[in-house]
């Protein structure tokens, strides 16, 4: 196999090979690492490739397996992680100045189970800082570029990890979804992405912007994959106190079973119409009637407070957020220097000027907002009125998944818009969040699937499912079902859809002869 | 829900520690106080008597036994330390001259 063919598996044909002894774990990696060098500085998926560290583990699983010691299912094969949990031995920096160069001295759970699941970790991956952002233009190291268009935003905030995934850098990426950042970037790579059940994995280690709302995720090419990463990242840990006390649902099974006959799934109805450009609502519609041919019935659901749903999350989160960023106060670990011109400035004068050279705009923007939100007066106003309207929300996926057993929308109003689009107009890009934020609010699990590209303009279109909290396997019943009907239906999978870009078209300088 | 004003947004800045120049100000001035009015709309959803909610599955009193386990030594919590002495994270001054 050549080193392109070797990207281009899946994750599942990967473990396959390596058990097959089809390749080495070593050859994998280098093949990865090689496209890496080939294909990052037009994409800056990655923010640090650890070719040292990667290669290391690649080798101890090619000699255990030599050895013939038994090893988990995914041993070998590569994995990037989102520069947002913490990895000892390189740099974390969340997307931000703040944390440049930070190397922390303790690995998120997330990250340990990587480890012991004998999985390169290949590098980190980019995006918005400290997670703030739907399209990675707000990283503090450049965006990362749409692997269908380079012109084009690839998401955000993990921007970074849909990119390696969809231009094959990685075949697997952790990612972190506090209102859509794993699902929105799935969507407008034609990638899959999930956001398990509040609570079913693990947050330590995991740089917090709002605890109530954020959750580490899997990111992958496929459902079968994202199924697989799912199951080494869940589970409880007691070092995360919000963490829940119960096994990783089936998703693995799940999404082999694919059975949707009889299943009752709801269109939400405040979840469509004005503001979804036309061609994403045609793929959906499209999909919808893909899943009743499956067997499924579709049922239309009303969750009319899902109209108070941006203002409660852009409450809820800048709140949360202002008291998660007070700890870069540079005394301890980050970016410190004191303000220009004064000779023995106090530790406030010295915070005051480190914060501001070593946050970005929109950092700024949701810190204040959050400060404001929170302060004397206004506390009750905003931030408790905002976590009441959590809870409407919630009672009303509770009163649709009485209707029906998972619900789906399109997971973004509209494709990968173009980079500086939306720079200007916080607000505007706020908007695109409105279908992934109330599955934060509620803490209930939602996946995004590619279902096709929009006639307009050929870009990649993910339809999104829902499902009540801790039954996340429901998700990978009807992706994986999807999925299926939909690569027969083109006689091609989602990514071979964007063969006339060369990002994604098979590369390799050997093969070309160069 | 009133706007945000110049005034109030120096004022928070300066309860988050961030120093603002006056350029800031006055851009983030003007789009904060739009973002504060979008989301003052909060106040017209009907939600005096419904419980507030933080987590799907509340949990309560989640305890570890109190047994000492591993924890960072000293050198590896001083590791990112722009500053540190003696073991102990060196910062600025922290009182007035006076």
């Amino acid at each position: 196999m050549t080193k392109t063919e070797l990207c281009l598996l899946t994750a599942a044909q990967m473990s396959q090979g390596l058990i097959a002894g089809d390749f080495s774990a070593q050859e994998l990696t280098q093949a990865h690492l090689d496209r890496i060098d080939d294909l990052n500085p037009a994409l800056n998926a990655y923010l640090y490739v650890d070719a040292e560290g990667a290669l290391a583990t690649a080798r101890e699983v090619d000699e255990a397996r030599q050895a013939g010691q038994q090893l988990p299912q995914l041993a070998g094969v590569p994995v990037a992680v989102k520069d947002i949990a913490c990895t000892m031995g390189m740099p974390t920096t969340a997307g931000s100045k703040m944390l440049q160069g930070w190397m922390p001295p303790y690995d998120a759970t997330i990250v340990a189970k990587l480890k012991a699941a004998k999985m390169p970790i290949l590098g980190k991956t980019n995006m918005d800082e400290f997670a703030m952002g739907s399209s990675t233009e707000h990283s503090a190291f450049g965006p990362t570029r749409n692997p269908w268009d380079l012109d084009r935003v690839p998401g955000g905030s993990g921007g970074g990890s849909s990119a390696a995934v969809g231009a094959y850098l990685a075949p697997l990426a952790i990612g972190s979804d506090t209102g859509g950042s794993i699902r929105q970037p799935a969507a407008v790579t034609g990638t899959v992405g999930t956001k398990p059940t509040y609570g079913g994995v693990s947050r330590y280690g995991v740089i917090a912007l709002a605890s109530s709302l954020d959750q580490i995720g899997p990111c992958a090419r496929t459902v079968t994959d994202t199924a697989m990463l799912h199951e080494v990242l869940g589970g409880h840990d007691p070092m995360d106190s919000t963490s829940l006390q119960a096994p990783v649902p089936p998703v693995l099974e799940a999404a082999k079973n694919r059975d949707l006959t009889g299943m009752k799934i709801g269109v939400v109805k405040e979840l469509s119409g004005d503001g979804f450009q036309a061609g994403v609502l045609r793929r959906f519609e499209e999909a919808a009637a893909e899943l009743v041919a499956l067997g499924a019935e579709i049922v239309e659901v009303s969750c009319p407070h899902f109209t108070a749903a941006m203002a409660a999350y852009y409450l809820v989160l800048p709140s949360e957020a202002s008291s998660n960023l007070a700890r870069y106060d540079a005394m301890r670990y980050g970016l410190r220097l004191g303000p220009d011109g004064v000779d023995s400035p106090s530790a406030e004068q010295v915070m005051g000027a480190s914060r501001a050279a070593g946050f970005g705009d929109e950092v700024k923007r949701r810190i204040i907002l959050g400060t404001y939100a929170l302060s004397s007066g206004y506390y009750d106003a905003y931030y408790g009125q905002a976590q009441k309207v959590r809870t409407l929300i919630a009672r009303d996926f509770e009163a649709a998944f009485e209707q029906a057993d998972v619900l789906i929308s399109p997971t973004a109003p509209t494709t990968a818009f173009k980079l500086g689009e939306k720079l200007d107009d916080p607000l505007a890009m706020y908007l695109g969040d409105l279908a992934t934020i109330p599955a934060n609010l509620a803490g209930i699990p939602g996946m995004s699937i590619p279902v096709g590209i929009a006639d307009e303009d050929s870009l990649p279109v993910g339809l999104q499912v829902l499902a009540p909290a801790t039954q996340d396997q429901r998700l990978y019943a009807v992706g994986a079902a999807l999925e299926a009907a939909l690569n027969d239906r083109w006689g091609a999978t989602m990514l071979d859809q964007a063969s006339h870009l060369a990002l994604t078209q098979p590369y390799d300088s050997q093969e070309a002869g160069a | 829900m009133s706007g945000l004003s110049r005034d109030d947004v120096a004022h928070v800045a300066m309860l988050a520690r961030i120093h603002l120049d006056e350029n800031e100000l006055d851009t983030m001035a003007g789009q904060l106080d739009q973002i504060v009015e979008w989301v003052g709309q909060i106040s017209e959803v009907a939600a005096a008597d419904v419980p507030p909610m933080s987590h799907p599955l509340p949990l309560v009193n989640v305890s570890r036994p109190d047994e000492v386990r591993p924890c960072l030594t000293a050198a590896a919590a001083l590791s990112g330390a722009p500053a540190n002495e003696e073991d102990r994270f060196a910062v600025p001054r922290i009182l007035d001259e006076d």
